[in-house]
Parts: C-alpha cells; sequence; structure tokens
C-alpha cells in the first residue's frame, strides 16, 4: 500500500527513493514517472516564487534564483491552498540564508513585493476626496481620525529599498545610493504603487494606523511635511474613512 | 439537499479564463459563449480578480472549478478552504462547480499539483464522503474530474471509468470529462482511450475539457505524455473527442491553456474548433 505520507515524503526531497507499488503498465516501477509529480510540485513552486518576487529574480540572476528558491520551496512548501498568499516568510528565508550575507538589503525588497501581492488582493475601500476633511471646521479637522485604505501598506528599512527595487526592474534607473528610506504601498483603483515616503513620515502615518487623531499624529512626527503627506494619500485614494 | 438539475452550462465551446485577455474577451469574445476560472485565484478580499470576476459574470456564464480542495486527500476536507469556495460561488452563482478526483494537501501542507490515489473501496468511500460535504455545503450538485496518469498502483481494484461511475451513482454528483487526460492516461498506462470512453458514465457527464500535453519517455524508453495545458490541443485528441461526442451527444467544451498563455486569437482558434467538434453531432 502507497499511503499520501510515503508518496509525498519524495515529493519534496529529491534523494527519497520512489514510494512502493507504483508501476508502469507492466507493472514494473518506474521512478522517471514518479518523478512527473516531484518536478511538478517543486518546478510550480519556484515559478510561483519567481512571479511574486520578480525584483529578487533579476537581483539575484536567474540561476541563483531557482536554485534558492528549490531551497525554500522544499523546506517550506504553501500553507495554503491559496497561492496568492505563498512566500509570506520569503524574506526571513533570505535573512537567514548565510550565502546571501552580503546582500543584507534583499529581505526587505522581498517585504516590499510581498506587500505588493498583499495590497493587490486587500479589500477595496471608498476613497475619501480631500475636500471631505477640508470642509469640516477647524476643531474638527484637529480631532479626526483618517483611517487609511486596507491596501495601504507602510515599510521601513535601513537601506535603500525604493531606489533598489525600481532599479532592479528598470537598469536605466538612477543607481542606488546609500540611505534609509520607507515606503508607502498605495493601490489607486486596482494597481499597487511603491511610494518614497519624505523623512519622518512614516512616524505620521503610524499613528494615523494607531487611531490617533489628526493633531496627534502631526504632534508625533513634527519634523514631517504634513501637507505633502495628505496630498499624497488623498490623490492616491488611501483613506478610507474620516471619522470626527 | 442540493439543487440535482443538471449544469447548466451552454453546449457550446468555453474558455478558460485568463486575466491578460479581459479587454479582448469585452470586445468580442468570438464563439467562446462561457468561461472557467481557477477558484483558488478569487479568494483575496478585493481588486483587480474579483472586480474582473463580476463583470465577466455578468456577461457570460462561469464554470467555478476548484483545483485547491483535495477531495482525493487521506485526511478530512479542509473546512476553511471549503467555506471560501462557498463564499465565492454565493457571489457568482455559477453554472457549474467541479474539482479533481486527486489530492493536493497532506495535513496543512498545500502541494500545489493533482497527485495520484489507488482505486480501492476504501478510497472510493472516503471520496464520497468528501464530495457529500462538498455539495451539502455548497447546495448545489458537483462534478468530479478524471485525472491525467504517469503511473498505476499495484493496490488499485476498480478501473477509473468504473470508479467514477461508482462515486456519481452514490453521491449524485455529475462527472467532467477530460478528454485529453484519457489520452495521456491511455498512452501512459497503455490501454486503449476508446475503450476507456466506451466503458465512461457518458450519461453523467455535465462538461467536456480539451487541452494540451507534452511528449516525452519513461526510463524504459516508453512514451510518457505530460498534462501540461501548454500548447494546441493535440490531432488524436480531437479526434477522440469526436468519438465521446459521437456517443454523449453535445456537452459543454472547454478548452484550457494555462501556461505559456497565447494571446487571445490563438485560444479563439482552438474554440472555434471546439464549436466545429459540437456542430458535427448537432445535424
Amino acid at each position: 500500500m502507497t499511503t499520501q505520507t510515503d508518496f509525498r515524503a519524495g515529493l519534496l526531497n529529491p534523494d527519497a527513493p520512489m514510494p512502493q507499488g507504483l508501476t508502469n503498465a507492466q507493472g514494473v516501477p518506474s521512478p522517471k514517472r514518479y518523478g512527473v509529480y516531484r518536478n511538478n510540485v517543486t518546478v510550480s513552486l519556484v515559478d510561483a516564487l519567481q512571479t511574486g518576487f520578480p525584483a529578487i529574480h533579476s537581483l539575484l540572476g536567474d540561476q541563483n534564483f531557482r536554485a534558492l528558491a528549490t531551497h525554500y520551496a522544499r523546506a517550506n512548501p504553501p500553507q495554503s491552498p491559496l497561492m496568492m498568499l505563498y512566500g509570506a516568510d520569503f524574506a526571513q528565508f533570505l535573512a537567514q540564508t548565510q550565502a546571501l550575507a552580503n546582500l543584507p538589503y534583499l529581505p526587505d525588497i522581498a517585504a516590499l513585493e510581498y506587500g505588493l501581492r498583499t495590497s493587490y488582493h486587500a479589500a477595496n475601500h471608498d476613497p475619501q476626496p480631500f475636500s471631505a476633511l477640508q470642509s469640516l471646521a477647524p476643531e474638527q479637522i484637529d480631532d479626526a481620525k483618517l483611517s487609511l485604505a486596507p491596501s495601504a501598506i507602510l515599510l521601513q528599512s535601513v537601506w535603500p529599498i525604493h531606489d533598489i527595487y525600481t532599479f532592479a526592474l528598470d537598469p536605466t534607473a538612477p543607481q542606488p545610493q546609500a540611505a534609509a528610506q520607507d515606503i508607502l504601498i498605495l493601490r489607486k483603483e486596482f494597481d499597487p504603487k511603491p511610494h518614497l515616503l519624505p523623512a519622518n513620515a512614516a512616524k505620521f502615518i503610524r499613528a494615523l494606523g494607531a487611531g490617533k487623531t489628526l493633531s496627534q499624529a502631526i504632534e508625533n512626527a513634527p519634523d514631517t511635511d504634513v501637507g505633502a503627506i495628505l496630498t499624497l494619500l488623498f490623490t492616491e485614494g488611501a483613506i478610507a474613512r474620516i471619522t470626527v | 439537499m442540493f439543487d440535482t438539475t443538471m449544469c447548466s452550462l451552454p453546449l457550446a465551446p468555453g474558455l478558460g479564463y485568463k486575466p491578460q485577455h479581459f479587454a479582448d474577451i469585452m470586445q468580442d469574445a468570438g464563439r467562446t459563449r462561457w468561461f472557467e476560472i481557477h477558484a483558488e485565484n478569487y479568494m483575496g478580499q478585493g481588486g483587480r480578480p474579483l472586480a474582473q470576476l463580476d463583470a465577466l459574470a455578468s456577461r457570460f456564464p462561469i464554470s467555478v472549478h476548484g483545483v485547491g480542495l483535495s477531495i482525493g486527500g487521506e485526511g478530512p476536507l479542509d473546512a476553511d478552504h471549503l467555506a471560501r469556495l462557498k463564499t465565492l460561488c454565493d457571489r457568482i452563482n455559477p453554472a457549474s462547480f467541479s474539482e479533481h478526483l486527486a489530492w493536493s494537501s497532506h495535513g496543512a501542507e498545500y502541494l500545489n499539483d493533482l497527485l495520484p490515489l489507488p482505486y480501492t473501496n476504501a478510497s472510493l468511500s472516503r471520496i464520497c464522503d468528501h464530495i457529500d460535504q462538498v455539495q451539502a455545503t455548497l447546495g448545489r450538485k458537483m462534478l468530479l474530474e478524471n485525472p491525467s496518469s504517469y503511473l498505476a498502483f499495484s493496490e488499485s481494484t476498480w478501473s477509473e471509468p468504473d470508479f467514477l461511475r461508482e462515486v456519481a451513482k452514490r453521491t449524485g454528483c455529475g462527472l467532467l470529462l477530460d478528454v485529453n487526460n484519457v489520452f495521456v492516461s491511455a498512452t501512459n498506462l497503455e490501454f486503449s482511450p476508446q475503450d476507456y470512453i466506451a466503458n465512461f458514465a457518458l450519461e453523467e457527464v455535465g462538461e467536456i475539457h480539451l487541452g494540451g500535453h507534452d511528449e516525452d519517455e519513461d526510463d524504459h524508453g516508453k512514451p510518457l505524455l505530460i498534462d501540461s495545458h501548454g500548447r494546441e490541443i493535440a490531432d488524436p485528441v480531437w479526434a477522440l473527442l469526436d468519438i465521446t461526442l459521437a456517443h454523449s451527444g453535445p456537452r459543454p467544451l472547454l478548452v484550457e491553456w494555462d501556461t505559456d498563455v497565447p494571446d487571445w486569437p490563438v485560444l479563439a482558434a482552438e474554440a472555434d474548433r471546439a464549436a466545429q467538434a459540437l456542430t458535427r453531432v448537432f445535424v
């Protein structure tokens, strides 16, 4: 008898022998036939990672990426039939891979790519216009709470992640220079885009996300160009609700 | 109980929906009258996939085709996944829901492939229990699809057509007959595809699948066909379709093309060929 535990064991382990009881038409064991399933599983997972992490693929090169992704896929098969979720801990895997220690920014780029995918599938919202805030009385504006869209995702890094990401996918983009960069992923209608944030803006956005009022959020991030951030948030349709 | 009416897909060609063809389809779908989606791609919270699906479903009958339920799994069905399928079916009220005679999950692990199982009394009883659960939860009749096989299980005691006929009889589910899978399995396991069709419960078939396959060889130099869905449907598969339709009468015909997906006109041409095959049995 071939249990599914037996069948599964060799799918993710290329060194495991073929399970017993699997044959060709003549009743003869045929490892190459079992190999079709082994190959399908691994290649489909590696392909999914390549589709989901194009900047990492570009930065590492095809051969390196696929070798690394094969290693990841065998050790970390999906935990859900929703392949859109696959690779949630790929960034963590990259951070723990010794051979990549000289590319310490890779995990943050992977987190950015996973964030873009998460944003793509996030719930829709009803974008509020800037005029909805402007029409409030001044004291109401101070106390207003701005809720960010479910598709808005904040990422903070000590690396120039915006510039590295852009350069990875467009070699004609400027060469990244050493700098810490924060990104806010926003999805206007359907296509998420990473927006480079001005200094300290992440603190302001975190405060909004934590349910602080507008005046509290401004106090939280004193050196921030609040006008520029609000313009970004409203023009990109990223405010889902204004509570007064 | 569930709605036992036969699947309401049109007796016409359908195509596997790919997002890159959305604009072409909305402009002119040609002879394609319905679309099939892979359920798992539409289980996010929002965004473009669901918006496109809603637009598509407002214009065309939709077949929801699951690839991740693992109906043939040794363990229990994933209740969360079944609930997601119900949410999706409730959202668009599809003309058909189908899944595979295969397994893809092992415990919490999802292996992203349709894996084979032996045809025994034990697997029969387990699959029937799972299908009962699916049909009761979704409140609709489902279709179960025959797999592509690359190997045989020495412990099997049922032939595949008999096994599927018995599943349909016990659960009241319908069958989805993939003619390419029949051709692939028949080549790989050296049986006659015509005999397979002759033994198949064609009266239970609510949908027929067609797709392309790749050619390889096994360890002993014997032909090994791979169900890749990455090219045109092979001529012998079209011939097997004609034989099938001659016995079954017209059925909804789906062309699947999932890897190296071509531009819309290439797919539309395959749908035209499917339409011609149907025309031959309508007269």
